[in-house]
């Protein structure tokens, strides 16, 4: 047996070095013809692709377009049975999987043999670079795309040095979140708040009350299955306390961006001294997104940082109860800022169906019905273009304040992108394990943005 | 009788072939030629089992040692780094707390599941005997059919902090003692151990307890007769006659520790902080998240080698006392 372990040892050791001696060679030269062929594609993609305005439709023959969609998140599911409704011959063939895991296979996917012709794109900066998204360039011009208001767009356009926020589109968004606080509003109500702080002194006031009161001031998540929700207020409170363009410019990987200034070191601080008086759950680092969610909806917690998607959930729980507003800025007057992200879908550079594919895309934003069922059952707004007609809304449902509260973030400038979606693994590797440990008493403010940076800047020069 | 002394055709034609033989030159020659061609029916027979171990495991092994040597995101080129990514798990503080996460998760899934298997398995044996025996031993049994994932899952509501183990311990009075024991950074990893131990308790306890039925019974007999006591009994005879399956018990155990990561990921995914990290999630994470195949690569070429290192040893020490 000792014989036979050591012989098969060395033979899988002697078949290693001849694997590796082998390759190397053909690995080496690859460089120089893969290169080529990445850049091949966008070519090929061009000219085979160059979209006439004529065949810019789904057509009259049978379709059937290839999609990956997010498990859990209705709003693509039902924009395309309306979709098929309204054009018959398109029917679906939709794959799905849950976020993390669409991370995960995303590559794969788009370098397969059968890539998708529209799927939910987890990031989208290395696999654009890698050849592998569909430059919809071509698209943005011919169905007016570059005139409908600018952030709609910048999130999803990557330059050719890889930063995201100006360049060539590569994504576009089915529908536009916005995030801000949630509160429960007959606990606002048993605290004295009448109406939304103005001031970040205000909310924290606000805080102390509810705390006082023997509620929770914060319902948040913070396990590492959904990744850590204090993400969110923590986000926020940079944005209170300083400019959101270089907050911008470290997601968007602009040369030279770090998330460890004075003004983010004043808003972890902040999120420290909350933490401390106990603002948050004690059990926060054990529950998991759906599970803050489903405790705010049974009365727990005053006060809960999160997104618009989340809206038809919280009217189902607490219906007419729930309000909405952004965060409040440090100086009375300061225009409030928020995270903002389009629900980003993609097209596979070799899709074989990508004209109908960005049709389908234009037809999201502009028809009447695809809009009502995305602020219905997306509860976003689903942008598009200026003067396009916003759906009416249920009254009472939070739907209502996050839809006005858009326009406030559109003209001030001061929409941001995730954190959290830096890097494909900075929320993993990053914000997640770093911020828990804040919570345990592991880490402190200063810390924390260190950890980060450095962590940030490990995966950028990898 | 005689019919079937007659019916192994291969005996008789091997002996009516060795007759002929007797009158060829060289006897043992031809013997050696006979046992060649038995043993290359033999690799035909293994030939289609050995083709998919070839393909399914040897060559993803032998992969995953090549993609060791290079930086490669999965899809563009590789570049050949040497050494640079077994470095970089050596110089990297948080890969190398996985591997010690690691062997504190052997603690939970090795040395308590069989330290109380052993005494569990010798009580069953002496206490419950017939039907009463057969449902302990399902029951124990049981969590081996679950699979990880949902255990993982199960798990992690009962350890919440609403969950029925504070609950339980709110009604006894140990408010005090409460919390999340999966998101606190001191309880995390034994918390998860603990679903370890619930998993491979009944497989080392139905191991063991088979190897105990093989155990004379004339020796518990002589030992009582002689007036020894369960414990005497236990640790001058059970344990020592019990080493083989101890050794099984304990290789496979490890190897589940070491190894981990459904009920890691599944519980905790690695937190709070990095206090359950294992390298199996590290692996997952470095491979599929970030897509560094090889880093993720050469942590997982290091971590088979712990794993035979670890194993050999008990596999030696097991087979030593048998002889």
């Amino acid at each position: 047996m000792k014989k036979l372990f050591w012989q098969t040892f060395s033979l899988l050791l002697v078949a290693s070095m001849i694997l590796t001696a082998c390759g190397t060679p053909a690995v080496t030269e690859s460089p120089a013809a893969t290169e080529a062929a990445t850049e091949e594609v966008p070519t090929e993609a061009v000219a085979t692709d160059a979209p006439a305005e004529a065949s810019l439709s789904c057509g009259t023959d049978p379709v059937v377009l290839n999609a990956y969609f997010e498990t859990g998140f209705d709003i693509p599911f039902k924009l395309a049975e309306e979709f098929t409704k309204q054009y018959p011959n398109v029917t679906w063939d939709i794959k799905q999987d849950q976020f993390t895991n669409l991370i995960n296979s995303t590559p794969r996917l788009l370098s397969g043999d059968n890539p998708p012709d529209l799927l939910r794109l987890p990031t989208m900066v290395s696999f654009a670079k890698q050849g592998l998204l569909k430059n919809l360039d071509e698209y943005a011009t011919v169905f007016g795309w570059n005139e409908w208001p600018v952030p709609q767009l910048a999130q999803n356009r990557v330059a050719e040095d890889g930063t995201r926020g100006s360049g060539s589109l590569y994504a576009m968004g089915l529908n536009y979140s916005l995030t801000g606080i949630f509160y429960n509003k007959d606990l606002a109500a048993q605290i004295g708040m009448t109406e939304p702080p103005k001031t970040l002194a205000e909310f924290d006031a606000l805080l102390a009350k509810a705390k006082e009161a023997g509620l929770l001031p914060i319902m948040q998540w913070g396990s590492a299955k959904s990744g850590m929700g204090l993400a969110f207020p923590l986000q926020n409170l940079m944005a209170a306390y300083g400019p959101v363009d270089p907050i911008n410019d470290w997601i968007f990987q602009k040369p030279n961006a770090t998330i460890d200034t004075p003004s983010n070191l004043e808003a972890a601080k902040h999120l420290e001294k909350w933490i401390e008086n106990g603002y948050f759950p004690p059990d926060i680092n054990a529950i998991e997104y759906t599970d803050a969610a489903a405790r705010f909806g049974k009365g727990e917690g005053v006060f809960t940082f999160n997104g618009d998607w989340q809206n038809a959930g919280y009217d189902t729980d607490m219906p007419g109860n729930v309000g909405f507003f952004l965060m409040p800025p440090v100086e009375a007057g300061d225009p409030p800022a928020a995270m903002s992200a389009p629900l980003t879908f993609g097209i596979a550079a070799n899709a074989k169906n990508a004209d109908c594919a960005a049709f389908f895309l234009n037809w999201v934003a502009t028809n009447d019905t695809a809009r009502e069922i995305n602020v219905n059952i997306g509860g976003s707004n689903p942008g598009g273009p200026l003067g396009a007609i916003m759906p009416v809304v249920q009254e009472g449902s939070v739907t209502n304040e996050t839809l006005a509260a858009g326009p406030v973030v559109g003209e001030a400038g001061t929409s941001m992108d995730f954190i959290a979606n830096a890097t494909s693994a900075i929320f993993a590797q990053g914000w997640t394990p770093e911020l828990q440990k804040l919570v345990g008493g592991q880490q402190d403010a200063a810390g924390l943005l260190k950890a980060v940076q450095e962590e940030y800047l490990r995966q950028l020069t990898q | 009788m005689p019919e079937i002394s007659r019916s192994p055709a291969t005996p008789a034609t091997t002996s009516d072939n060795r007759s002929a033989a007797s009158a060829r030159p060289s006897r043992r020659v031809f013997q050696h030629r006979i046992l060649r061609r038995e043993s290359i029916i033999g690799w035909l027979f293994v030939l289609p089992a050995l083709l998919m171990y070839a393909i399914f495991v040897l060559l993803p092994l032998l992969l995953s040692i090549q993609y060791s040597f290079f930086r490669w995101d999965g899809i563009g080129p590789m570049t050949w780094v040497g050494l640079r990514n077994y470095i970089t798990v050596l110089e990297d503080p948080d890969l190398v707390a996985t591997i010690f996460n690691a062997f504190r998760l052997v603690v939970f899934f090795s040395l308590i599941p069989v330290m109380l298997g052993l005494v569990v398995a010798s009580i069953i044996h002496r206490v419950a005997t017939g039907r009463l025996g057969a449902i302990a031993r399902t029951v124990l049994f049981l969590p081996q059919v679950i699979p990880l994932v949902a255990a993982g899952i199960i798990w992690g509501w009962l350890l919440a902090l609403p969950g029925l183990i504070n609950q339980i311990l709110n009604a006894i009075g140990l408010t005090s003692v409460t919390r999340a024991w999966l998101g606190d950074f001191d309880w995390a990893l034994p918390a998860v151990g603990l679903i370890g131990v619930w998993v491979l308790l009944g497989f080392c306890t139905v191991l063991l307890l088979t190897g105990i039925t093989k155990i004379d019974p004339a020796l518990y007999e002589s030992a009582r007769i002689d007036g020894a006591s369960w414990m005497t009994e236990f640790i001058n005879i059970t344990v020592p006659l019990l080493r083989q399956e101890i050794g099984v018990c304990l290789t496979v155990t490890v190897i589940a520790a070491l190894a981990a990561f459904d009920i890691v990921y599944v519980s905790t995914a690695g937190g709070p902080g990095n206090s359950t990290a294992v390298p199996g999630i590290q692996i997952y994470i470095l491979a599929f998240t970030e897509q560094r195949i090889g880093l993720a690569s050469a942590l997982a070429v290091m971590l088979m080698l712990l794993v035979l290192i670890v194993i050999l040893p008990i596999q030696r020490l097991s087979r030593e006392v048998m002889r």
